[in-house]
């Protein structure tokens, strides 16, 4: 076998700066146009720019936590019949994936001179990274969330709140992120002058779908590395949760073009794919228009985008980022689903069988893997989970939802001296 | 050409209108409703009603669920008729049972509607209903070429907005692209909350006119007689939307076309004080 891995796509299907094969570009208001022209400008300067590589390292390093661990989860492994290796981003600064991008565009914003950033955030993880790195930079910051999304991520707005940002609850729609992302579009195109719009996923107008993935590849590059040294080889396929797909394109970014590794995306199918309350865009939805770019996305015969449906808030988002779309598209990326009860599944089983309380977007993951990994994959095919969060800020959403008695009354009731029955 | 194409062409009725306009020595007066908005024979009632007190183009919003340029007010009239179960077919009748008006009728959307029907039968259904054009505030010049190709093979007007932080390429490619008129924004935001920013927009208008012979009509933050004069004596045209709207979905829908008709005077008058 050559030493040199070979490309299993032809190199990137680009055709226009901007796009992912017909997928990306720029469908934004003209007030914008400005704005994305120098976000451009500053993103390729700075990647010309040693000084800023060095600094975004080191910031990684010694504030963020890198790099994170590569974990051979072995009971998950006996249980699910695949050898699960996690990327242990759950392990990062502020409990997820996020930062890694946050503290990127931040140091973005600064060489552009814009004293104040704006995000959306779903499950409230880009959210506070967004937050953490305006504390760390001396920023202003205002951050949109859903009402719904507030109600069910309490801890996160709190959070977000004692890092001095604003979080602003979205009334309109549904209430859920791609409602607080029409809201920061809007506050963007108001505020242009002084505000860099610091998305959180692999989505929106070029080229926010590009430099995210820049700055989330060093999970796979870190993982690629760790992979080789722990496990030998390569693994048979890297595995990742996807609603925008940051975490996703960022695990898939340095195998994309290895041979035999297989890419796998678990988008959230909420109560099942086709009964009208999912979240599985890749699987369900058609070409369209939504956020700036040219995707896939859940619309009905009119255009219109409908309501997408997930226990977990980072997931519950009916578009997908342009690049999965067209790794979608030329099958180098397979996206399938799990359901809110596979992803409770996978939740559970990650907290008693390692001791992780995953978030709810990777154990979405976590729940594909049990029911299909080992029937798709094949028995003992190893595999890297990235673990994009930690699930701190689920477990009241998991109780409610999954209706779980885990007698914390009980155990209120012996502290104060009843004892055991 | 073809024996399908209307006797006249989007952009030459918008002309017709804005020629009108400058004859009378006023700016041109185009007035933004949401289809369908409270209701359907409210919204055809309403726009009668427009055209009758004086507007010279009526641009009509067809619903969508993600805004993104829009503001509160036309953001609710879009969610209310969302939720009444209309659909785009029901807005395209709506233009349709418009035809016998002699201004021109715009439909201003958003991208995701065009492409996800077809930019093609899109085109082919606009022009069949009467329609001189459209606004897409979200699809700029650079990803316009394909829709662009269909509205030529209609003869339907592209209206390209215009911002007074567009680069001097991007209005020349702007001004290049545009058919119909040119609308420029009035400030930098969404539609319906704050006022025109007047320096920036007297600038923007003139960057604009040393470009194209279009007119040159601006919109996003005009809401009253006063503003509307304002502007007029600048541009070409004063286009509003949000105050009607308002108008239009504020209390009794029996009396919603009176309460447009009011407005629209009112507005009218200031486009002449100029």
């Amino acid at each position: 076998m050559s030493a040199t891995p070979q490309p299993t796509v032809p190199a990137r299907a680009d055709d226009r700066e901007g796009y992912f094969g017909r997928f990306g570009g720029q469908y934004v208001p003209e007030a914008l146009s400005g704005a994305l022209a120098q976000l451009t400008t500053a993103w390729r300067d700075a990647r010309a720019d040693p000084a800023f590589a060095g600094e975004l390292d080191a910031l990684l390093r010694d504030y963020g936590g890198r790099p994170t661990p590569l974990y051979h989860a072995r009971r998950l492994s006996e249980r699910t019949g695949v050898e699960v290796w996690c990327k242990r981003e759950d392990l990062a600064h502020t409990g997820s994936h996020k930062l890694n991008n946050v503290v990127g565009q931040a140091l973005l914003a600064r060489r552009m001179g814009k004293p104040r950033v704006i995000a959306e955030t779903g499950a409230g993880q880009h959210g506070v990274a967004t937050a953490t790195a305006a504390a760390l930079f001396g920023l202003d910051c205002t951050v949109y969330m859903g009402a719904e999304d507030v109600r069910r991520q309490r801890l996160n707005v709190v959070r977000m709140q004692l890092l001095g940002t604003e979080v602003v609850p979205v009334d309109s729609g549904t209430r859920t992120l791609k409602d607080a992302i029409n809201e920061a579009m809007r506050d963007w195109v108001t505020n242009v002058d002084d505000t860099h719009y610091l998305i959180g996923s692999a989505m929106g107008p070029h080229p926010f779908p590009t430099i995210v993935r820049e700055l989330q590849k060093v999970i796979s590059v870190e993982a690629r590395q760790q992979f080789a040294a722990q496990a030998g080889g390569q693994p048979d396929a890297v595995i990742a949760c996807v609603g925008g797909g940051s975490n996703a394109i960022g695990s898939f970014a340095d195998w994309i073009d290895v041979e035999g590794v297989r890419l796998i995306g678990v988008e959230a199918a909420g109560e099942g794919v086709g009964t009208g309350r999912s979240a599985a865009t890749l699987t369900e939805g058609r070409e369209a228009v939504l956020h700036g770019s040219r995707s896939v996305v859940l619309v009905d015969d009119d255009g219109q985008v409908q309501p997408a449906h997930s226990v977990s808030a980072g997931l519950d988002y009916p578009g997908v980022g342009p690049e999965h779309a067209w790794l979608a598209s030329t099958g180098r990326g397979e996206y399938v689903s799990a359901t809110d009860e596979e992803a409770l599944e996978g939740f559970l089983h990650t907290c008693e069988l390692e001791g992780i309380i995953p978030a709810l977007e990777p154990a979405h993951a976590v729940g594909w893997l049990l029911h299909h990994g080992a029937a798709v994959l094949g028995e003992g095919a190893r595999v890297v989970v990235t673990m994009s969060g930690r699930g701190d800020k689920d477990v009241d959403e998991v109780i409610e939802v999954a209706g779980w008695d885990l007698g914390v009354a009980r155990a209120f009731d012996r502290a104060a001296g009843e004892g055991p029955a | 050409m073809s024996a399908l194409a209307p006797p006249v062409g989007g952009p030459a009725r918008i002309q017709a209108a804005f020629d009108r306009a400058r004859a009378e020595d006023r700016a041109a007066l185009i007035i933004y409703l949401t289809a369908c908005y409270p209701d359907a024979d409210t919204s055809r009632a309403c726009i009668e009603a427009a055209v009758e007190a004086g507007a010279d183009v009526v641009e009509i919003g067809v619903p969508f669920s993600d805004p993104m340029m829009d503001g509160p007010v036309i953001q609710a009239a879009n969610q209310h008729v969302l939720d009444a179960g209309y659909r785009v077919a029901d807005h395209l009748a709506l233009v349709r049972s418009l035809d016998h008006l002699d201004v021109p009728t715009l439909v201003m959307t958003y991208v995701t509607i065009a492409d996800t029907r077809g930019y093609a039968r899109f085109a082919d259904e606009l022009a069949d209903a009467g329609s001189a054009g459209v606004i897409l505030p979200d699809l700029p010049v650079p990803e316009a070429d394909a829709w662009l190709a269909e509205a030529r093979r209609r003869d339907l007007a592209t209206v390209f907005l215009a911002s007074s932080v567009s680069s001097d390429d991007r209005l020349d490619a702007i001004a290049a692209a545009s058919t119909g008129w040119v609308y420029a924004t009035g400030l930098l935001g969404v539609t319906g909350v704050k006022g025109v920013a007047t320096d920036e927009t007297r600038r923007l208008v003139e960057r604009v006119r040393a470009r194209t012979e279009l007119p040159v009509a601006v919109g996003i933050g005009v809401k009253d007689r006063a503003s509307a004069a304002e502007v007029a004596s600048y541009a070409d045209g004063v286009i509003v939307g949000s105050s009607v709207v308002r108008a239009a979905g504020e209390g009794d829908p029996a009396g919603a076309p009176d309460r447009v008709a009011a407005l629209v005077r009112e507005l009218r008058a200031g486009v002449a004080e100029r």
